[in-house]
């Protein structure tokens, strides 16, 4: 039963994950933690954050990290033949589609509206993990005193090196880490 | 002959789709110019006008894009049995990695020393998430279609404020798309 609940959640990640890389995440968020509550919010960051550090589409390491923490290996085969599922009969019937009239433009026209929507729902789903990160897992309060400064100082940094230097987004998450582990120790 | 070349190509087939998925990091948008290298410029298995149709296809296709490139120029090369070996060679190294990192996870999270490190490390996914939708945003405000900024704005309303439903969202937002292009095109 597990299974199926696991294959079904799945795939619908991957069948409505559209536009790529992060478009995954705010699927990700309300299957495994809203809906199912098979992570916590917390864990859920850190699953979000290991995936920024290892190679993969972040639905396929969720699909693994989720699939073995609540049915173990078989899961988290379940859960990633789930997330591949929808792609391999929609990128089969674009192909014939699109080889017999050379022309997606209706699709286009639907991506084309995707595409400001992708935007809003990582943003909603980004300001949620800056809040916990800043604030804690109680979330935003209005109050300066209970800011996390070395989080502060780590997002400005990081921010800074990405938007100023384009630095590449893996050397930014190890310094992050590296700066993490030596601020919180000393401070 | 023809056999044993066919074998070949799979293995190299799953070879290349292995190699590119396990030393790939930051997924779609850098994977599709790096499988060009290997398939149209070094083992010339694909023409480069192909590539972009099959680009396209796999971004407009949903799911994750890595995968979608995966399936189609499998089945390009070695049909069917092309597409399923692609796609393994693909999965296979999240698939191994990230079980690797559950067993420690439950193990290691509980030590300060590994707290630390993730706090650190989740103040910088922040700022890269921040990154990204700085980026792609300002490309949608850049369009300045009024419907554009409406969806935007809408979605995020929606999710944020009200926490509807991402599905629905997409669902919508697909809608509006598609009207969009329609009455785009009686006008003309």
């Amino acid at each position: 039963m597990i299974y199926l609940e696991l294959f079904w959640s799945f795939f619908q990640i991957g069948l409505f994950s559209v536009g790529g890389g992060y478009a995954a995440m705010p699927l990700i968020q309300e299957q495994v933690v809203t809906q199912h509550q098979w992570l916590q919010y917390s864990e859920f960051i850190d699953l979000i954050t290991i995936s920024q550090m290892t190679p993969g589409p972040i639905a396929i390491n969720s699909a693994t990290f989720v699939g073995i923490r609540i049915a173990g290996f078989g899961g988290a085969l379940v859960a990633t033949l789930g997330c591949i599922f929808p792609s391999c009969v929609i990128v089969y019937l674009l192909a014939k589609l699109y080889l017999k009239y050379r022309n997606l433009s209706l699709l286009q026209g639907v991506l084309s509206g995707l595409r400001p929507t992708v935007v809003a729902l990582i943003a909603s789903a980004g300001i949620t993990i800056l809040i916990t990160s800043l604030w804690g897992e109680g979330g935003f309060v209005p109050d300066f005193q209970a800011v996390d400064y070395v989080a502060m100082g780590i997002f400005g940094a990081c921010l800074f090196a990405l938007r100023k230097w384009k630095l590449n987004p893996v050397y930014v998450m190890l310094g992050a880490g590296a700066a993490g582990g030596l601020l919180y120790f000393w401070l | 002959m023809i056999e044993v070349q066919k074998k070949q190509k799979l293995v190299k087939l799953f070879a290349s789709t292995f190699y590119l998925s396990a030393f790939t990091f930051g997924g779609g948008y850098v994977i599709i110019p790096l499988m060009k290298k290997k398939f149209v410029d070094e083992l010339h298995w694909v023409e480069e006008e192909e590539m972009l149709d099959l680009t396209a296809i796999a971004q407009s296709s949903p799911g994750a894009v890595a995968v979608n490139a995966s399936i189609i120029l499998g089945y390009r090369i070695a049909g069917a049995v092309g597409a399923l070996i692609a796609i393994l060679g693909t999965v296979l190294p999240p698939l191994i990695i990230l079980s690797v990192i559950s067993l420690f996870y439950t193990a290691f999270r509980e030590n300060p020393v590994v707290n630390n490190v993730l706090r650190g490390m989740q103040a910088g996914v922040a700022a890269v998430i921040c990154d990204v939708v700085i980026s792609m945003g300002g490309n949608v405000v850049k369009e300045k279609n009024i419907l554009s900024i409406c969806i935007l704005l809408g979605a995020f309303v929606a999710s944020y404020i009200w926490n509807v439903n991402v599905i629905l969202i997409v669902l919508v937002c697909g809608a509006l798309g598609a009207v969009r292009f329609l009455m785009g095109r009686r006008k003309k």
